[in-house]
């Protein structure tokens, strides 16, 4: 059977896919990758019709091997990576053979990176999914030791491929929609918030994270107001009125008011955005922000079709005693700098 | 049991619903901005409604207090469709909310207020001119009801309590209340499912748990459930500890 072990964790690592849907009711938010385009991203290196489990990595990854051969896609925050001590380059996916180590380091930018096997993790699911929802007790931090029984890869051989990365790693300009609580605030601290540089707080989770600056953000009657849903992406304001954006792992119901709600495109840049980080926000209105709405499985199309081989295939070579072979591995980042 | 609600006012009056784009894939459709009690029989037969003719492209119904969220599928159906499919139930749910139906199932939990399990209980007391007994006295008589599940898997928001009991969020989280905690604000009172900050103010403590992924049924608690809190001393809470993660509380079928 295929296997993907995890011989050491370094960073705090745990098993995320798209999410469990339909839940709101209960309680239990979808949860999930803290950036979907990088299981997006993986799912398009490795052929696949619809997005793969993965291991998210927080801050940083570990060494890992594999039981049979097996490719392994390496997308969101880049990570410096290794293959037996030869660089592998990020948002990319490469056959691993069984015997060899893959050995990831820290984040060097951005802060959730992304593992995903080729082979579909077999580990059984909880309410049609396998992602671990650390905060409500659905799974577990992935330790040291620990081994995932995979499907077998269907193309273990196929070379190498990589694919541009969209750039969400160092913070930035997100798009924020107004959403029902928007009319709470007063025009002047609308506009205030939108002029305002924002650092990313080194207080965040999975649930979200805390905005820092010299501004408040207060809403009118913000005391009295009823809870209502609340998801991934609401900008709220606590009675002091310090902004945190809500991510993956959030709750459902809250009763702080929002200002709005970051567009799905532009929630991997907040989620991605290391304490530090830089951020501002332009307003949308409903209408600008659904005319940006794509499907998933449009996005995922569309990175399918922006893949390519890393190395040349040999068999489509003219002469292929005239290339140099070993040049293309020795250094691994030759395609970034080229 | 069954009681018209009213407004503040003491009349009923129509609440407006508004249609509001919540995000790309979302209407939130909102009877009321605060916990009005016409507003809340108004959101809940909205969302019956919606259980009996969900309209097209609709992939999720999540009722909160006043308001219910729908999540729709922007491929399958347009926003302006939607709402136009939406006004005539909401409109229709806000003339009819009249009686709030009686509860089929009442749970009694048992809970200990005040000193270490409660320790907001004294100052609200204060606040309200009450002694801490009356305070204690107030939450248990009380008819409350699941009003809505959420913020954490099964986690009840119950109500509503005396209008004196409007007390507002804390302006400071709270960085932690245990698993169990009941805290108050704005008249509800919230059974928390796990450890988490709060906004809110605890007063007293339950152990039982409304989350269990292990459990047959991981979230027992139902939007229309009764609620009745039962006073118990700390050393009674502690023996209620128990693996099943009930907490001594006790279902009873009324229908």
């Amino acid at each position: 059977m295929s296997a993907l072990r995890v011989l050491r964790a370094d960073g705090l690592i745990s098993v995320q896919d798209m999410g469990r849907e339909g839940y709101l009711s209960q309680g239990l938010s979808r949860g999930g990758a803290m950036d979907r385009l990088a299981l997006l991203e993986a799912a398009a290196l490795l052929g696949a019709e619809t997005p793969l489990a993965g291991l998210e990595m927080a801050g940083a990854g570990g060494l890992f091997e594999v039981t049979r051969p097996m490719r392994i896609a390496l997308t969101g925050a880049p990570m410096r990576a290794d293959l037996d001590g030869v660089a592998l380059r990020w948002n990319a996916a490469h056959p691993v053979l069984p015997g060899q180590q893959l050995r990831i380091g820290g984040a060097q930018a951005g802060s959730y990176g992304y593992l995903v096997p080729g082979g579909e993790f077999a580990t059984p699911g909880w309410l049609g999914s396998r992602a671990a929802h650390l905060s409500v007790g659905i799974g577990a931090r992935v330790e040291s030791g620990l081994t995932f029984p995979c499907a077998d890869d269907p193309a273990p051989d196929r070379p190498a491929r990589g694919l541009p990365a969209t750039q969400r790693f160092d913070g930035g300009t997100v798009r924020v929609a107004d959403g029902p609580q928007t009319a709470l605030f007063d025009p002047a601290v609308i506009a205030s918030f939108y002029e305002t540089g924002f650092v990313r707080a080194p207080r965040g989770n999975r649930q979200g994270v805390q905005l820092d600056a010299e501004t408040r953000f207060a809403a009118q009657g913000a005391a009295g107001l009823a809870s209502d849903v609340i998801g991934p992406g609401d900008v709220q304001m606590t009675g002091d009125g310090v902004p945190y954006v809500l991510l993956a792992e959030c709750q459902t119901i809250g009763g702080y008011p929002r200002i709005g709600k970051v567009i799905p495109a532009d929630l991997p840049i907040v989620a991605q955005a290391p304490p530090g980080a830089r951020l501002r926000f332009s307003r949308l209105s409903p209408d600008q922000a659904d005319a940006l709405w794509r499907s998933e499985a449009e996005q995922l199309r569309t990175l399918r079709a922006a893949c390519h081989p890393l190395i040349r295939d040999p068999s489509e070579m003219g002469d292929l005693l005239s290339y140099q072979l070993i040049g293309g591995v020795t250094s691994g980042d030759d395609l970034e700098r080229g | 049991m069954s009681d018209a609600p009213k407004s503040e006012a003491g009349t009923i009056s129509t609440p407006t619903p508004e249609l509001l784009p919540a995000g790309t894939d979302g209407m939130l459709v909102r009877f009321a901005l605060s916990p009005d009690p016409v507003a809340m029989a108004a959101a809940q037969g909205f969302e019956l409604a919606l259980e009996e003719a969900r309209p097209a492209g609709v992939i999720e119904v999540a009722p909160a207090l006043v308001s219910v969220l729908l999540r729709f599928d922007p491929a399958q159906t347009r926003r302006a469709d939607l709402i136009a499919a939406l006004r005539p139930l909401a409109e229709r749910a806000a003339r009819e909310a009249g009686h709030r139906p009686d509860p089929i199932r009442r749970w009694q939990i048992p809970a200990a207020f005040g000193g270490d399990n409660g320790p907001e209980l004294a100052p609200i007391a204060r606040q309200l001119g009450l002694s801490e007994r009356e305070a204690v006295g107030e939450i248990c008589k009380a008819d409350l009801r699941v009003l809505a599940i959420g913020f954490f898997p099964g986690q009840p928001y119950l109500g509503l309590l005396p209008e004196p009991w409007n007390l507002p969020r804390l302006p400071e989280l709270v960085p932690s209340v245990p698993s169990g905690a009941v805290v108050v604000a704005v008249r509800q009172i919230v059974l928390f499912g796990a450890s988490s900050a709060t906004g809110w103010r605890q007063v007293a403590r339950s152990h039982f748990r409304c989350f269990d992924p292990a459990r047959t049924e991981p979230m027992p608690l139902r939007a229309g459930d009764a609620i009745r809190f039962v006073p118990i001393s700390a050393g009674e809470l502690a023996a209620l500890d128990t693996p099943d993660g009930m907490g001594g509380a006790r279902l009873e079928h009324l229908a």
